[in-house]
């Protein structure tokens, strides 16, 4: 298990390694700098804000400069906000997304468990067909098509919700709802599959044949040994909810790091994007990691080894 | 008992010879014998939904990529006095399709006003820049499909080739690859295309492609991995290996069609998730760019007048959304029917 742990973090922090790596080369080969109005500005001006950046220092010094940084925690100073750290960026707007990929994570897996389950237990039923129907358009429906709909549908037209903003409880509804689409549909396929397996077990048969009712099968049987594998989709959600969060902040005007990310996108802060994408990345290599420790404590029969497989 | 056995008295004549051509054959094969091919396209006939999705994604494929050659009309023309025109059928009376928009609470002839003449229709209206949506449309469609599949096929490539020699190497190249996927997979996906994109000319189809071939091989090259692992021990390979076949006729004459089913199924599940990756870049703005098109920057474009013009942002969107769901359905339906163990 120590051995385990110890390589897992050794290659965690070799793939933030690679990943700041590229990155840095990949935003150095794009052309701009933060000088936005170079015309107007002398040159010992010019020279100032390079300095200012960091960027008077010959490419390779810059790169260990921003590799160092990281290990401090300074992700470099952000292009379009200037003067302003990206870590301080990122850190303050982590809480609103931190808040709504969590209630997306919440709302998504619990309505997909039932969904999932109602399928599995009417299988071949018309209350199965609905569940498939909702669960596969969940992941037919773009995150960004879900969020205009509900955007207009339930705020604008119906005046139900806040149409946009962050001022509160209300606000994060539908934005919450436009994202946890995608966890829904994924979990009620995932336990939909496995429950129909587990279903036809023999332990299940003998806990039938014991006289247990329905919903002692399903709740206590079933539904416990189907949740144990759903813990490996922890990961991959995680990672849906990272993309969905960029436009559904964007089209709610949340002040998240989603919303972020893709306003410096469109206006090449560098520094910004770099930070975000190795925030990102940290994010889902941790969420992987833990993903692996746990299931390896709530299912005994996972084995953690040193050697890979 | 015994005794009166004996007593019976059986005399040849008591038999009499069938004649050999009547009766039941149990040597016959009642039905034709079905290649794997024909066996898979008989199961998924039968999967009604999953044929639907099949016939569907064929018109769609039909329209996109010929309905230009019916549907006369330039997806890039602009007619800035036709601007935003709903959509209007000759000949239909059903309100939102007969070019009349509610407006302020009045019912307008939105084309009269305009100052079209009457022989001016444009079956789902046009944009803010007077483009005929339609032909917008299926041309956008049509780039989608286009990026959706060329990465496809990139991703299956790489992914197939990763895969089998990952696979049939095995020791340390195997160890090394399968670290690599491992580093590969932990960084998210959208964040390596968005760096692509950004970084190679914001623009063009090219990056895109990039973007998405770069970051979706990996889930096929494990699938193809552990397909390999499980074939390479067996009979057949040895035999081929003991005939002196080189590896890489081995891989391509024997694994190859073996892997077949994984490899397509693998395949009906990325093409809908490279559609859906090449909208969502064109969505946020480092896709596809103007005059170009794909269905992610129609939406788009049709979300800004969304309120007001509804159905700008409806129809590529339901576009969009019955791609996904076709090529989700299709995929599912394939799994069943390369599947021989789900007898149906």
């Amino acid at each position: 298990m120590r051995k385990y742990l110890l390589k897992r973090i050794f290659y965690l922090f070799l793939t933030l390694f690679i990943v700041a790596t590229v990155t840095f080369f990949l935003m150095k080969l794009m052309p701009g700098t933060p000088l936005q109005n170079e015309a107007k500005l002398t040159a010992t001006e010019k020279a100032a804000i390079l300095a200012q950046y960091g960027l008077d220092k010959p490419v390779w010094l810059q790169y260990f400069i921003y590799i160092g940084g990281i290990f401090k925690g300074s992700l470099g100073l952000s292009f379009q906000f200037s003067d302003q750290a990206v870590s301080y960026l990122i850190g303050s707007r982590m809480g609103p997304s931190m808040q709504l990929g969590g209630q997306a994570l919440v709302v998504g897996i619990i309505l997909g468990i039932i969904l999932g389950a109602i399928g599995a237990i009417r299988k071949d039923t018309w209350a199965d067909r609905l569940a498939t129907i909702l669960s596969i358009l969940g992941i037919a429906v773009p995150s960004f098509v879900l969020a205009i709909l509900l955007q207009y549908y339930l705020g604008l037209k119906t005046g139900w919700f806040p149409v946009a903003g962050w001022e509160g409880f209300a606000y994060t509804i539908l934005p919450t709802l436009a994202l946890a689409a995608s966890p829904l549909a994924e979990t009620a396929r995932f336990i939909r599959t496995d429950m129909v397996d587990v279903l036809s077990s023999d332990y299940i048969e003998l806990a039938k044949a014991k006289g247990l009712s329905k919903f002692g099968i399903v709740y206590h049987h079933a539904l416990r040994n189907s949740l144990i594998p759903m813990v490996t989709l922890i990961g991959p959600l995680a990672a849906a909810l990272m993309t969905g969060s960029m436009v559904v902040e964007n089209i709610f005007s949340v002040p998240g790091i989603g919303e972020q990310f893709v306003k410096s996108i469109l206006v090449n802060d560098y520094p910004t994007i770099m930070g975000v994408t190795i925030f990102y990345s940290a994010l889902l290599c941790l969420l992987l990691l833990l993903t692996d420790i746990v299931y390896g404590i709530i299912d005994p029969r996972i084995r953690l080894s040193g050697n890979g497989d | 008992m015994a005794d009166n056995l004996k007593d019976i008295e059986i005399k040849p004549g008591d038999f009499e010879p069938l004649d050999k051509t009547a009766g039941p054959d149990n040597e016959r094969i009642a039905a034709p014998s079905l290649t794997f091919g024909q066996d898979v396209w008989r199961r998924l006939k039968s999967n009604k939904t999953a044929f639907t999705s099949f016939i569907v994604l064929v018109l769609m494929f039909l329209i996109a990529f010929g309905g230009q050659a019916v549907y006369h009309h330039d997806p890039n023309a602009q007619e800035p006095k036709y601007a935003n025109l709903p959509p209007k059928i000759p000949g239909v009376g059903l309100h939102g399709l007969n070019g009349h928009l509610n407006q302020s609470g009045k019912d307008v002839d939105v084309y009269a006003a305009a100052g079209a003449g009457k022989d001016v229709h444009y079956i789902l209206g046009t944009d803010y820049l007077g483009r005929d949506l339609l032909a917008r449309i299926m041309y956008g469609t049509r780039i989608s499909l286009e990026i959706a599949l060329i990465a496809t096929l990139i991703d299956l490539t790489i992914g197939v080739g990763f895969g089998i020699l990952s696979g049939w190497k095995g020791g340390r190249v195997d160890l090394f690859m399968q670290r690599v996927i491992e580093i590969l997979s932990s960084i998210p996906q959208l964040v390596v295309m968005v760096l692509m994109a950004t970084a190679f000319t914001k623009t063009g189809m090219a990056s895109i492609i990039a973007a998405i071939a770069i970051t979706g091989w990996t889930t096929m090259a494990r699938l193809t991995r552990a397909q390999t692992l499980q074939l390479k021990n067996q009979d057949f390979i040895l035999a081929a290996r003991t005939l002196g076949e080189s590896a890489p006729k081995i891989a391509w004459k024997h694994l190859l069609p073996n892997l077949s089913s994984v490899i397509i199924i693998q395949t009906m599940f990325t093409i809908p998730s490279a559609i859906f990756f090449e909208a969502f870049l064109s969505y946020i703005g480092i896709g596809i760019s103007s005059p170009q098109a794909s269905l992610g920057t129609l939406i788009s474009d049709g979300q800004k007048n969304f309120q007001f013009l509804p159905y700008q942002m409806w129809y590529p969107a339901i576009v969009l959304i019955i791609l996904m769901l076709a090529f989700n359905l299709l995929g599912d339906g394939m799994r069943d029917a390369f599947d021989p163990k789900s007898k149906r």
